[in-house]
């Protein structure tokens, strides 16, 4: 039984993928705002990331100082509104806030702090500029949360910011990887027109830096580069048949719903493979894509998936169901995807094995791969100088995001290996201010 | 069930709530349906010379998101004509014999007094209240609380209304005035048959920040008005407690003030009131919290035994003493309860910024502990504690000795010079200035600050 029917129009779609954190009114906020405690040391503060200071910020709006509200959230980050919207608050801020401990409902602090953020971006509100010119450039390649966080904060140190993005749009993987159901695609852009209005870098979309060329008039052009660049594909499996139509990855599946919404079909019967939260997206989607059923295959059990439980929750709330100690095997079909192949397993002392004989067809029409992301090794090897480790991450100064190459820093998915909005935003920061040490020297 | 019915002065009413003076009590139509809903009394809206009224008239105070918690007006008293006041509360009395009618009443002359005491008397009124309070508009025309401010004009108006008046007469006090029992003796000289109090505290509710004019604005500027609604309890609770305490005043006691469930309105009266009035509550959710009011009075005369109101009208009376007569051997300590502890550490910064340094935070732990030497058992802790009994003041001396200030005025052995050794906090433990600086770090500094510079290391807490 499919839990929606399939969306036609925007209007359907927006119905399906309604926001799970809406927007706050005055009321809501000031109702919301008068529960906060003012924690001393507040564990919420610690909780973040990005370090916002929480019951500050809350205190400005419950005194009806919006604005300055607006401005304690970003400038710790500049992802303010974005962060509130998606950031996965449950294990955050509002997971650490003391009132769970009293089994009251945590403040929703998320919510606030998009409230906040928005009344600025919608009034234009300057808060922020362009520190003093110290003369120097600074070219970042990515504009995700990490490029984006990276450019403000420079520019805010007096430096001439260039952005160079592959793609049309600015914000990564929040444009076009974070559930719909977070966020809107207007409303971050609308945050990202915010920020470069606020600080004035320049971004050049559709202008990938892919040889070494590139790279090398970037090298002779900037005092130092900044990579933003996250991950990439979807990885393969290496099974046989993942070449066969409706057999794509989580990734791209969703960034096509993120540019193209009801336009983009499902099947009917769809797996989707992994126990990560690109998975528990991609499932969650699928279902209100109209999908009639959606299984959740993952090789361990249950309990043993990477996803936050909350994210579980929300998948099996749109119906999704969990196959779990299931490795697949084979994406079967005749041209179209026609099931999936699996092998039961089970997990002893840790170690998953396979259980022999055990397999068995789950026909299916589509089949959705959210088994991680490849790292972008390739084009990391043009950087002459610059390490990797073993899992294909950038290595780089913890203080200052410094790689081994003195010329380039790094922040966010590529250096973290994948982690969230959030931490892209802090980092960026953090290694904004390494950029500037390294070239006041 | 235990009996709510009063005879208050010789006014009775079913039971001791009544509507104040005010808006609510403008009209029959609204004393019908109050006394409908279940209020036992009404003091009418108060009646006298022609007024005029502005718009707006209202203005609040809200704190974080509770509306009302105060309450302002630059009302005046009545606007409608005499004539149909005087109708519509002879039709009430027809309708609700039982119920309290009382007529309050604002004039100038003695001729007055007498002409609208006689007419409201003709109408069924079962007394009357004077308006000696109200602290804007009519003042100036040297009614209201000019006439409260002044005790020998009050005396002599009584006089006046006594003259004449064959129904109880209360007087209703201002509390715009720095001793309370000075116009309640005079009203006592008087002849008044019971006291009513607090009217309202003239006020400034609040500022437009944009327009740079008080509210309520009218028309671009304001003026100071009167103060009521929950906000006020505490000083209308003082008040009428000097007044019942007071030997000489012995006069029945209409308590109002802040008055909004049965809570307030029992505190009312262990502190001497015998009826109360309520406005503002009404004003904010209507006559409907009456049944609240009624089956919580109720509920708590059934638990502690009072059969009927008398029996808790200044109950407390007896333990409220002058500060000179408290034991001050008496020593309560502050108490967390971890296991209820939600980590907040309100009360850690509440005793170090604002008491006396008695709360630590240690390592490893959010729950906050009591430093025993240290505490002075001011409550605060346990006043900003946000769990129910986490924090709880525990007494810890024997309970054997009784020693008072006045005591040791007596025996001679009270401080007398500065840095006396017998001076209070001699002994008490305070950190050096300095060990102050750099402290503030422990709150964990904002994301801006979280740079590399090392500014944002957490000091361990010694
Ligand atoms: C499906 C999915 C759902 C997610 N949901 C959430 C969520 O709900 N909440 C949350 O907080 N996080 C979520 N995340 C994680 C979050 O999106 C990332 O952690 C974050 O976007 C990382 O930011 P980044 O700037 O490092 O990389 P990205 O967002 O990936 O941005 C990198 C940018 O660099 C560009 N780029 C890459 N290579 C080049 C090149 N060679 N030249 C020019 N441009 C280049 C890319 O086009 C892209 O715009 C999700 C991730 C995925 C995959
Ligand atoms: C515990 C306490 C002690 C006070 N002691 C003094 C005092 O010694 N001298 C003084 O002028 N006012 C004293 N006040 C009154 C305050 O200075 C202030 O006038 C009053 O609390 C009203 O301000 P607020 O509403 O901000 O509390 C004291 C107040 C409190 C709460
Ligand atoms: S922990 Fe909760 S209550 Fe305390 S400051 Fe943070 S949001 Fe407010
Ligand atoms: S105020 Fe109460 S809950 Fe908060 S830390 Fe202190 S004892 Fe714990
Ligand atoms: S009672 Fe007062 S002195 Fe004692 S710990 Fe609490 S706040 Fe500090």
């Amino acid at each position: 039984m499919a839990e929606y029917s399939i969306p036609t129009t925007e209007q359907e779609f927006q119905l399906n993928f309604a926001q799970l954190k809406p927007h706050m009114n005055r009321t809501e906020a000031l109702y919301e705002s008068s529960r906060c405690l003012f924690c001393f040391d507040a564990p919420c503060i610690k909780a973040c990331p990005s370090g916002i200071d929480i019951p500050q910020f809350i205190r400005q709006i419950n005194s009806g100082n919006e604005t300055g509200a607006a401005r304690t959230i970003y400038e710790a980050n500049y992802f303010g509104n974005a962060c509130g919207k998606v950031c996965p608050t449950e294990v955050l801020c509002e997971g650490a806030c003391v009132y769970n401990l009293q089994d009251v409902k945590p403040i929703e602090i998320g919510r606030l702090q998009s409230y906040a953020t928005t009344q600025v971006i919608k009034s234009g509100k300057q808060l922020f500029g362009p520190g003093a010119a110290t003369g120097k450039s600074v070219a970042v390649i990515g504009a995700g949360p990490a490029g984006i966080s990276a450019a403000c904060e420079l520019r805010a140190l007096g430096y001439e910011v260039d952005v160079f993005e592959a793609k049309a749009q600015p914000s990564g993987l929040t444009v076009y990887g974070v559930a719909p159901y977070k966020i809107t695609n207007e409303e971050i852009l609308a945050e990202m027109a915010y920020l470069q209005a606020q600080f004035g870098y320049r971004v050049h979309f559709n202008s990938p830096i892919n040889s070494r060329e590139e790279l090398s008039k970037l090298e002779n052009e900037y005092d130092a580069i900044f990579l933003g660049i996250g991950l990439g594909k979807t990885s393969e499996l290496g099974l046989p048949g993942e070449d066969k139509i409706n057999c794509t990855g989580a990734v791209e599946f969703i960034a096509e719903l993120r540019q193209h919404h009801h336009e983009v079909a499902v099947g009917r019967k769809v797996i989707v493979l992994g126990g990560g939260n690109t998975a528990m997206d991609a499932a969650s989607e699928s279902s209100r894509l109209g999908a009639e059923q959606v299984i959740l295959a993952y090789r361990r059990a249950k309990d043993e998936m990477g996803a936050y439980g909350f994210e579980y929750d929300l998948a099996k709330g749109v119906g999704v169901k969990g196959l779990f100690n299931v490795a697949p095997v084979e994406i079967v079909g005749n041209g179209y995807v026609s099931g999936v192949k699996f092998i039961r397993t089970e997990t002893k002392d840790g170690k998953v094995s396979e259980i022999a004989g055990s397999e068995f067809v789950e026909p299916c029409d589509m089949v959705i791969k959210a088994t991680g992301q490849a790292k972008q090794t390739n084009f990391l090897s043009l950087i002459p100088g610059l390490k990797l480790d073993g899992k294909g991450r950038i290595i780089a100064n913890a203080h200052t995001g410094q790689t081994t190459n003195p010329k380039y820093f790094a922040s966010g998915d590529a250096w973290n290996g994948g982690a969230e909005v959030v931490n892209a935003a802090a980092e960026a920061k953090l290694t904004a201010r390494g950029i500037h040490a390294y070239l006041s020297k | 069930m235990p009996d709510l019915s009063i005879n208050f002065a010789g006014i009775k009413s079913p039971n001791p709530f009544w509507l104040a003076s005010a808006p609510p009590t403008n009209s029959g139509y609204q004393v019908m349906k109050a006394f409908d809903a279940g209020w036992g009394g009404a003091v009418w809206k108060t009646m006298g010379v022609p007024v005029v009224n502005v718009s707006s008239r209202y203005g609040g105070v809200n704190y974080r998101d509770k509306r009302l918690v105060g309450f302002n007006n630059i009302e005046l008293i009545s606007d409608r004509p005499l004539a149909d006041n005087l109708r519509e509360i002879e039709e009430v009395k027809k309708r609700f014999p039982n119920h309290a009618v009382i007529a309050s009443l604002m004039v100038q002359s003695r001729q007055e007094w007498h002409d609208i005491v006689r007419q409201s008397q003709d109408a069924g009124a079962d007394g009357f209240e004077l308006n000696f309070g109200c602290p804007h508009g009519m003042c100036e025309r040297g009614m209201g609380s000019a006439v409260g401010q002044e005790p020998k004009v009050l005396q002599t108006i009584v006089e006046w209304v006594m003259e004449v008046a064959q129904k109880p007469v209360i007087v209703k006090l201002t509390p715009n005035i720095s001793d309370i029992t000075e116009p309640a003796l005079a009203a006592r000289r008087g002849g008044a048959d019971a006291i009513s109090l607090i009217n309202t505290i003239q006020s400034i509710v609040g500022v437009d920040i944009d327009n740079f004019a008080p509210y309520p604005v009218v028309d671009g500027k304001g003026t100071n008005g009167g103060y009521c609604g929950p906000a006020v309890k505490p000083i209308a609770l003082n008040m009428v407690k000097n007044c019942a305490q007071h030997p000489d005043i012995r006069l029945p006691i209409s308590g109002i003030g802040g008055i909004e469930n049965w809570r307030d309105a029992v505190e009312h009266m262990l502190l001497g009131a015998g009826s109360v009035q309520v406005c503002t509550a009404a004003m904010h959710f209507g006559f409907g919290i009456i049944r609240e009011m009624t089956s919580g009075l109720e509920q708590y005369m059934v638990e502690k035994g009072f059969e009927t109101i008398d029996q808790l009208v200044g109950k407390a009376l007896p333990n409220v003493l002058p500060w000179e007569d408290l034991n001050m051997k008496y020593k309560v300590t502050a108490n967390i309860h971890a296991e209820k502890c939600i980590g907040c550490q309100l009360c850690y910064t509440a005793c170090e910024d604002g008491a006396h340094q008695a709360i630590r935070l240690n390592a490893g732990t959010r729950v906050p502990e009591i430093i025993e030497e240290n505490c002075v058992g001011c409550n605060l802790c346990s006043l900003v504690c946000p769990v129910e009994q986490c924090i709880t003041m525990e007494r810890t001396d024997a309970g054997t000795q009784h020693l008072t200030w006045k005591g040791r005025t007596e025996a001679g052995d009270v401080p007398v010079e500065f840095n006396d050794e017998k001076a209070g906090g001699r002994h008490h433990w305070v950190p050096e200035p300095a060990a102050a600086l750099g402290k503030e770090r422990h709150k964990t500094l904002p994301g801006k600050a979280r740079v590399l510079n090392g500014e944002t290391e957490m000091p361990a807490e010694a």
